[in-house]
């Protein structure tokens, strides 16, 4: 029997390393090849978490539109989906939450020249109950204040910590306003969710946004405006995926996200519109 | 898994050693063999290596993956040993929570008779079914600063969401019910005629708990403790959800990871090979320790 089981594990492993050896080859190759994306009637779009709302909505439109094509959604974290389209997930085309997640696929060549189509600004969000009495941005800097704000390595987090630096030089609000936020911050959120969910529960004070999450929020938070003049703007690009089977439905996809409807669309949950 | 999967191994082996005689010479009992008795050995080979296979694979792309000079450089890094010790600190403190109120639980649930007892056992199953994140927003829910109990708390200057606490209480949350469960049926083993057999040998309670209870459960408990504390270190649902992410107070290592993932994927790579190393290390010496166990009981 121990010979006989040495054996067994000595055939399996050659073919798990056999089947191994072979992906490893042709992985690039067999990535298209598994996507739902073959027919012309039906578009895979790949987009970044934030966009669920507007997209789901300018989908519904476009099928609307082109009667018989059907769209169907991989929404999750920008960085994700990148992981995703890289190891040849199938996606006709992708969107995302800022430039340099979708760098990352441009520069290996795995999507077309991106277009921005919509624009994004952060905002501050307090519980509608304000259990921390802000009143301004002046009150995140009080002692005892606790404020959700991204990880540095979010998107969310990055803008948050420029439009600090923002502040940090402007004489309004100086050095000592930067350090005394960023003392207040008890959480480092991986996502926008993560923050948006604590401060609709009341856990924390206040929380750095984008304005699209404020106003999909609803009544159970209250925003308080971002100066233009410390603020930032997250472009959002998108792109057709090289890998992608139904290269003209993607395409006619972007023109729809851009066009008037699409823009009206994204406007209507916050979204800036692109000139 | 390890300490779980040891006692099948060593099945699998005294089984191996039963068949030996027969291979060593006699062809009359060869013969006598059933084909059946060799498909089905054929079969339990292939099936449980494609099984070991499967686990393996993955583990073996991530070590593939990450350079041996990345992983050293990495632990070099403040914020992983940052959250190499809190990880270890708060898993060691919620594993010994599990154990200090999960026991009394398992023994309860194991010989206690009473209304109720099946409705107790599958609350102490839900924490397992719960998506991590849901079993995160629904202790926000019960000990946050608006949460049922947690309101109460405000009133004496409690708040327990970003702290090192709230780490603990998510991990023992999502891994006490691995515990109980585990050292649960280890206990259904223990039948009462054993113990009285040892109280007619007039052994003295505490000698029946040494010598008989002890070494019956003692290996169940310990695969127990292993399968909590596994639970406990690889927590990120949870954890994420009540207590947030700030580096040294609730910044565990898989937060480390899926942090470092947005931005350097080597790097996340690299801390997750160091989170399996520690691992591996503490579920081996948790099985080492427990055939010590079994060899000194002489089971």
């Amino acid at each position: 029997m121990k010979r006989l089981g040495a054996l067994l594990l000595t055939v399996v492993a050659a073919v798990a390393l056999a089947a191994c050896g072979g992906d490893g080859g042709g992985g690039s190759s067999s990535s298209g090849s598994t996507g739902s994306s073959g027919s012309p009637s039906k578009l895979t779009i790949f987009a970044a978490a934030s966009l669920t709302d507007p997209f789901t909505t300018i989908g519904k439109q476009y099928e609307a539109a082109n009667p018989g094509v059907k769209v169907t959604f991989n929404f999750a974290g920008s960085n994700t989906l990148v992981t995703q389209i890289g190891q040849g997930a199938p996606a006709d085309a992708f969107a995302s939450a800022d430039t340099q997640n979708m760098d990352k696929l441009t520069s290996q060549s795995l999507v077309d020249s991106p277009t921005t189509f919509t624009k994004n600004t952060v905002t501050v969000i307090i519980p509608a109950a304000n259990p921390g009495k802000i009143e301004n941005l002046e009150d995140l800097a009080n002692d005892g204040v606790k404020i959700a704000a991204g990880a540095e390595d979010v998107p969310i987090g990055t803008y948050t910590q420029e439009i600090l630096a923002n502040m940090a030089k402007s004489s309004g609000y100086g050095s000592s306003y930067q350090a005394a936020v960023k003392g207040n911050i008890v959480s480092q959120e991986t996502s926008v969710s993560g923050i948006v969910q604590k401060v609709e529960l009341g856990e924390v004070d206040a929380g750095y946004v984008y304005v699209s999450d404020a106003l999909a929020a609803g009544d159970k938070v209250k925003s308080i405006a971002i100066p233009e003049t410390y603020n930032v703007v997250a472009d959002y690009p998108i792109a057709v995926v090289k890998e992608s089977k139904n290269q003209a439905g993607a395409n006619s996809f972007i023109k729809y996200v851009l066009s008037a409807d699409g823009q009206k669309t994204l406007s209507k949950y916050g979204f800036l519109p692109v000139e | 898994m390890v300490p779980g999967a040891s006692p099948k191994a060593k099945g699998g082996a005294a089984l191996a050693a039963g068949d030996a005689p027969p291979e060593g010479g006699n062809a009359a009992r060869v013969r006598r063999r059933s084909w059946a008795t060799r498909i089905t050995f054929v079969l339990l080979g292939v099936l449980a290596t494609a099984f070991f296979l499967y686990l393996l694979v993955p583990l073996v792309a991530l070590l593939v993956h990450a350079p041996p000079q990345k992983i050293w450089d990495e632990m070099g890094e403040p914020d992983v040993q940052q959250a190499l010790v809190l990880s270890f600190v708060t898993t060691t403190i919620s594993t010994v929570l599990a154990v200090i109120f999960g026991l009394p639980a398992a023994i309860v649930l194991s010989h206690g008779n009473f209304r109720g007892r099946r409705l107790l056992e599958t609350l102490a199953t839900i924490p397992t079914v719960l998506p991590p994140t849901v079993a995160g927003l629904a202790l926000l829910l019960a000990y946050g600063r608006t949460g049922l109990v947690g309101k109460h708390l405000t009133a004496f200057g409690i708040s327990i969401p970003f702290t090192t606490t709230a780490v603990v209480m998510a991990q023992l949350f999502v891994a006490a019910p691995f515990f109980v469960n585990t050292a649960r049926s280890g206990l259904d083993q223990l039948q009462e005629r054993y113990e009285t057999a040892a109280y007619t040998l007039r052994a003295s309670p505490l000698q029946a708990f040494r010598h008989v209870v002890l070494p019956l459960v003692s290996p169940a408990l310990l695969t127990a403790v292993g399968l909590a504390w596994a639970r406990a270190l690889g927590e990120f649902g949870a954890t994420i959800t009540f207590a947030g992410n700030l580096p040294g107070v609730t910044q565990t290592l898989p937060i480390t990871v899926y942090i470092a993932s947005q931005r350097d994927l080597d790097k996340a790579i690299a801390v997750s090979v160091i989170l399996l190393a520690v691992s591996f290390g503490v579920l081996l010496t948790l099985g080492v320790l427990r055939s010590l166990l079994a060899k000194r009981w002489s089971l």
